[in-house]
């Protein structure tokens, strides 16, 4: 167990927002609210998955919603921690400590709020190693654990529990519709995990991942270094494209943005272009027609300067990007895990070849 | 019609008239400590007669006054803040994440009440109307008079704004409300800091256009005063008044209008080289493209529509150092008359680099004799790079692109650029600024979530209800044309959700043509 120093807590939203691969909603206003309480003189710990027992209780937890709707609503750091507790009041046990459903963008934070007011540690560890938009694109799924109980809060007292789905995409329809009820935007706790499950199907350490990807872009920035370069050392990423934004396009259908931008080259890159596609999250990147990179691969387009993430609601012509890749859990890269998160599942029909196996 | 157009810059004020289509002259006078009487000087600069001053339209000011009050931290007042978005976003309370000093100059304390809507329009939370009442009264006893409200949702839904602003003028008479909703769009923190920044400058803006009016009427013009805005159109100056933060970024917006009246192009990149710095901005249909993100001010977050742009200091006062190569960032500014070479002071300035290569003619030649033309080219070089870099960062694809160069340093731009397919000067130039400001027009604008409507119909509901601002701010219906619609489809929300944004902009309505015709009516109705 470690204790975050406030230094951490500002580096992880840095790295979260690289991991959450263009979506997951912006750490800004999560950090807002840790900052408040670290000045307060509250810490937060951090627990390595190896110190849980088998038969602990683990709370899994996510802001869900519309990031149009999270930028009215803000984040309250109440809400997360009444998920929590409304879970444990219909389970009639105590958790030992909360993770992150995604370490990728705002949620790789929001359990950091939860532990706050509940208490407790939390677990260096969570199920997508980045952010993806379902509920069945967790390591969790892979693993077909149970995907109910949830619990689903609104600021207004309004409270649901799902006890039983058939699947985890049934738990993903009824919870998303339950989410828009709500206002498009809710706290969830998720099924509950038993120590022995985080141990076996977590992606472990990804909380201490973010932190020092935030670390390097932050320390990169304060020695007048390359941000992006000190990014691709820390998590042993590949450099793709360098270049503008010069094309951007999006629409929705069946409540995901989806889209893509265009991007082209800048010095060494000068003369060519690459489209990356989106759904939420970065999904393909595209060259002379050919798909160079893919989920599960994590697809992260970079500010060329400052290294800092650019969310896929965000881009904007004329931007000056950096495209790099960084490896995926194992989980993701056998035949199952693919199932569940390649592109296959996004509707490419492409095979999945990850940058980094060749 | 005729209007005088000003510009109040950190340097100079520059002034023109202009007569119809045409700029009939132009003028550059030092700005003064209080503003107000270089607004006079550069008036009577004009020269003009008591008839030409009595047939002026309208008298149009951009200022920077206003963002330097936040940047200096000065001139700012106390502002109360009711936020009504309760049991919802109490975590983060009004002025969070604000610099500490300035957060002390403006937090005049904050309140949250329950209320608000949500992005479909149903209600999110009963408006707390009791506690806005108590919170009233309490704002009265401390005799405080700037206030803001903030309502969750409130650019889609501003009717809990709308009440509690009225309760808050019932229970204090000289109150002065800044509704957020007013100021920017959704981003609950960002819109609010807008609001903030606004109500605290109040008391300067209603100061400043009170000394600008008295300067008026100090040089026997009577015709209405208007304040341009940071999206190239202008304002009543009352409206200007309880408004400072939409005059913000005018200074540079004035220029790129200007170039794209002088030069008649609407698709170019402009550069003004001023004495300070080099200002970068984009022409689309006429106007600056504008950037669609947070915007920092003073330290403080901040969500409303400013043009983009890239500002690089380098300008005619800029200092050039002949032994490294490098020119700027530092300035000797307004005393460039004194310490250019040319002007026999003792260190390099750009203006001296000019004189040398004979690019301007400006003081004693003889001074930048020992200048070699290495140096000389050198320096210049080093300018071409740094012109051609930030005129790439603007550009939205490969292609050449026009560069429009305005400015008193303007003869810093080389007539070969990389990436520049030609570089267009214009008479006037160097009081383009001051002519943006004249040829300015008022607008009205939208920027609103739609929900089940097709996409066509969206935009045209946005685009009636843009029509109804612009006319209500002034301007001559028939003139109504559309600079921008833009509309962009939301995650997660049912029913296609979209959020629309539209502008229009229209010419003033003439006063004089307004009042010959009531005159008319009144005839008839006589005989």
């Amino acid at each position: 167990m470690r204790q975050l120093s406030p230094e951490d807590i500002e580096a992880l939203s840095v790295g979260a927002w690289i991991l959450g691969t263009g979506g997951g909603g912006s750490p800004y206003h999560a950090l807002l609210n840790l900052r408040r309480f670290y000045n307060d003189g509250v810490r937060i710990n951090l627990i390595d998955p190896d110190e849980l027992d088998d038969d602990d209780a683990v709370a899994v937890v996510s802001i869900m919603g519309a990031p149009l709707v999270f930028q009215e609503r803000l984040v309250d750091s109440r809400l997360i921690a009444r998920a929590v507790s409304a879970m444990e009041e219909h389970l009639g046990r105590k958790f030992r400590a909360v993770m992150p459903v995604e370490i990728g963008g705002g949620n790789g934070m929001q359990s950091l709020l939860a532990a706050v007011h509940l208490k407790i540690p939390v677990v260096d560890a969570d199920a997508m190693g980045r952010a993806y938009p379902e509920a069945q694109m967790t390591s969790f799924a892979v693993g077909n654990l149970a995907p109910y109980p949830l619990t689903s809060i609104d600021p207004r007292g309004n409270e649901a529990i799902v006890g039983k789905t058939s699947s985890w995409k049934w738990m993903e329809r009824v919870s998303r519709k339950l989410c828009t009820e709500f206002g498009s935007i809710v706290a969830t706790c998720k099924a509950p995990r038993t120590g022995a499950e985080v141990k076996k199907w977590a992606i472990p350490r990804t909380t201490s991942k973010a932190i020092n990807l935030g670390r390097a872009v932050v320390e990169a920035n304060r020695q007048h270094a390359d941000p992006i370069a000190a990014i691709l050392k820390a998590e042993s990423g590949k450099l793709l494209f360098s270049g503008k934004v010069v094309e951007v396009e999006r629409r929705t259908t069946e409540g995901f943005l989806r889209g893509r931008t265009v991007i082209e080259g800048l010095g060494e890159n000068h003369g060519s272009q690459i489209r990356v596609d989106f759904q939420n999250e970065w999904i393909v990147v595209w060259r002379d027609g050919q798909a160079v990179v893919s989920t599960p691969d994590l697809i992260c387009v970079l500010d060329s300067e400052s290294g800092e993430a650019i969310g896929t609601e965000t881009i904007r012509y004329g931007q000056r990007t950096t495209v790099i890749a960084l490896p995926a859990a194992p989980v993701f890269l056998s035949p199952r895990g693919l199932d569940h998160v390649g592109p296959r599942a996004f509707g490419y029909d492409i095979d999945f070849k990850s940058v980094f196996c060749s | 019609m005729r209007r005088i157009g000003i510009d109040v810059g950190g340097t100079n004020t520059d002034a023109v008239l202009i007569d119809d289509a045409k700029v009939v002259q132009g003028v550059k006078v030092a700005t003064t400590a209080d503003v107000t009487s270089g607004v006079a000087t550069a008036i009577e600069a004009l020269h003009l007669s008591a008839n030409l001053a009595a047939g002026i339209d309208a008298l149009m000011i951009g200022t920077t006054h206003f963002i330097n009050a936040v940047v200096q931290r000065r001139h700012l007042t106390k502002v109360a803040v009711i936020r009504i978005a309760l049991p919802a976003t109490s975590s983060l309370p009004p002025f969070t994440d604000w610099p500490a000093g300035l957060a002390e100059l403006a937090n005049g304390g904050v309140w949250q009440i329950e209320g608000g809507h949500d992005y479909d329009g149903r209600r999110f939370a009963t408006l707390d109307i009791a506690a806005a009442r108590q919170i009233a009264r309490e704002i009265r006893n401390r005799a405080q008079k700037y206030v803001v409200v903030n309502a969750l949702f409130s650019p889609l839904d501003p009717s809990d704004e709308k009440v509690v602003a009225a309760i808050l003028r019932e229970e204090i008479p000289d109150v002065s409300v800044t509704c957020a909703h007013l100021l920017g769009g959704i981003g609950l923190l960002e819109r609010e800091n807008a609001a903030i920044l606004n109500a605290s400058l109040i008391a300067l803006a209603e100061e400043t256009i009170t000394a600008f009016e008295h300067a008026k009427s100090k040089v026997g013009l009577n015709a209405p005063l208007f304040v341009t805005q940071n999206d190239g159109t202008v304002a009543e100056a009352s409206r200007a008044a309880a408004y400072p933060v939409f005059s913000f970024a005018s200074g540079a917006t004035n220029s790129m209008r200007g170039a794209a009246y002088l030069s008649g192009l609407k698709e170019a990149v402009v550069v003004d080289v001023g004495g300070t710095t080099a200002d970068f901005g984009h022409l689309r249909n006429g106007f600056p493209r504008e950037a669609n993100a947070v915007v920092h001010i003073g330290g403080v977050r901040t969500l409303f529509r400013m043009p983009d742009l890239v500002s690089i200091g380098l300008g005619g006062g800029s200092h050039v150092d002949l032994d490294a190569g490098t020119i700027g960032p530092l300035s000797v500014g307004y005393r460039l008359s004194k310490e250019a070479l040319v002007f026999g002071g003792n260190g390099v300035t750009a203006t001296d680099i000019g004189v040398a290569a004979g690019l301007i003619d400006l003081g004693d030649r003889k001074r930048v004799a020992h200048i070699t033309a290495d140096e000389v080219n050198g320096i210049l070089r080093r300018c071409k790079e740094m012109l051609e870099e930030n005129v790439d960062r603007l550009k939205t694809s490969a292609e050449d692109v026009t560069l429009i160069a305005v400015g008193g340093g303007a003869f810093l731009v080389p007539e070969e650029l990389q990436g520049v397919g030609r570089v267009v000067r214009v008479q006037h130039g160097g009081c383009a600024n001051a002519v943006g400001a004249a040829i300015a027009q008022v607008s009205g604008e939208v920027d609103q979530v739609f929900q089940g409507l097709t996409r066509d119909e969206a935009v045209a509901s946005a685009r009636k209800l843009a029509d109804t601002r612009a006319v209500e701010a002034g301007a001559e219906p028939a003139s109504l044309a559309l600079v921008e619609a833009e509309d962009t489809p939301i995650a997660y929300l049912p029913g296609n959700a979209m959020r629309v944004r539209v502008k229009v902009v229209g010419d003033i309505r003439s006063t004089r043509i307004e009042k010959t015709a009531k005159e008319k009516v009144a005839c008839q109705s006589v005989s």
